[in-house]
């Protein structure tokens, strides 16, 4: 092996423009020998600029040495000379993938193999980050399930402290209540909040007032309002009586088209 | 409170346009005290609801610590149950057509309570 890189040097020593620098290259960069590597790759690029193979070799190389955004910029070049680029795509793709931007590695790849179905090599990197995806997907299903409370009404006043949906067993679904006195109470409140839709359905149902659309209830500190955002869930939202019950109004329509918006997204 | 002062006080709110009828509920049970219904209005459903709907938000404003409960509307697409705590205890319900006017209605109902408590 030594004698055979040893040989091929000294055969690209006497010829200078010789195409060999490819392999030595390769070689090179296999062995970790990258600045060696690096050197004759780009005296090789000098006689051959539009040499593509020679630009994936030096993207590779590039890669080896840890500067990722030289080897996109050189995978860059070979695509812009060879856009079916088999190698050039693979690197990009893998680049892609190390970044998490797992549709563009998928993009990089699918066009690999279009350029050579018979790559087993693409066919395997794109069984990986399809694998990848998946799992993202999976991942980001989870994490919506378990979201932060207060983040079903992210960006809505109140979110963690003065707006709860609550499911018609009384358990929490998103956002958050605080007592007066800023103490968490709302697993309490959704206890006594279970059940009220259902009553209150089938009351409106027997005095024929047709479907109930909100409940508003005043306290000495409080105003509540209590809205249904889907069959089976109960929003409240809870504010200082500072804000009239109309405004209250206009606040809950907000959140219950949050916590529809919310409710829909986490359907199966 | 007489029975007379109870009918008074039931037909004072019953008289604004809309208002289906009013009760005077026990808030405990929900069993009705007094009532001043129109014709084919169930009453003991409102009663029963409106109980159920005090308890309930009474005890989630114990709960969030913001104070006791003043007044209560439950807005459906045919009509409104109102409801006013008394201070005995006894809730002054009303139903009325959707588009009532909530604040005339309430404030017959307070009055209603007020005079239940004197």
């Amino acid at each position: 092996m030594a004698d055979d890189l040893q040989s091929k040097i000294e055969q690209l020593m006497s010829d200078p423009r010789s195409l060999v620098f490819l392999e030595v290259g390769e070689t090179l960069r296999v062995r970790g020998e990258l600045e060696a590597a690096v050197r004759i790759t780009r005296k090789g690029l000098d006689h051959f600029p539009d040499h593509a193979d020679g630009h994936d070799l030096y993207a590779r190389i590039l890669v080896d040495a840890g500067s990722a955004d030289q080897a996109e910029e050189e995978w860059n070049v070979v695509l812009a000379l060879d856009p079916r680029h088999v190698g050039a795509r693979k690197g990009l793709a893998f680049l892609c993938y190390r970044r998490g931007e797992l549709d563009a590695a998928l993009d990089h790849l699918e066009l690999a193999l279009a350029a050579d179905p018979h790559d087993r090599s693409v066919v395997e990197a794109l069984r990986t980050v399809r694998n990848a995806a998946d799992q993202a997907m999976q991942d980001a299903s989870v994490r919506g399930g378990a979201l932060p409370a207060a983040m079903v009404f992210a960006g809505l006043e109140g979110a963690d402290a003065g707006l709860l949906l609550v499911d018609s067993r009384g358990t929490v679904l998103g956002g958050g209540l605080k007592s007066a006195d800023q103490q968490p109470v709302g697993v309490e409140v959704a206890a006594y909040l279970a059940g009220v839709s259902q009553e209150a359905e089938r009351t409106a149902r027997l005095l024929d007032l047709g479907e109930w659309n909100w409940i508003v209830a005043e306290t000495a500190e409080a105003n509540m309002f209590l809205t249904q955002p889907t069959a089976g869930t109960l929003l409240l939202m809870s504010r200082d009586r500072s804000i009239p019950s109309g405004r209250l109004a206009i606040l809950a329509g907000k959140a219950t088209a949050a916590a529809r918006q919310w409710l829909e997204a986490q359907a199966p | 409170m007489t029975a007379g002062k109870f009918q008074r006080a039931l037909e004072n709110i019953t008289r604004v346009r809309g208002v289906r009828g009013a009760m005077l509920v026990a808030g405990e049970d929900g069993l009705i005290v007094a009532e001043s219904l129109m014709e084919g209005v169930k009453g003991k459903a409102v009663a029963a609801l409106a109980a159920s709907l005090a308890n309930r938000f009474r005890r989630v404003a114990e709960a969030s610590a913001t104070g006791y409960l003043q007044f209560l509307h439950l807005q459906a697409f045919e009509g409104v149950i109102l409801t006013v705590p008394a201070d005995s205890g006894v809730l002054v319900v009303a139903l009325a057509e959707p588009k009532v006017n909530v604040g005339l209605v309430r404030l017959e109902m307070l009055r209603a309570a007020e005079a239940l408590a004197g």
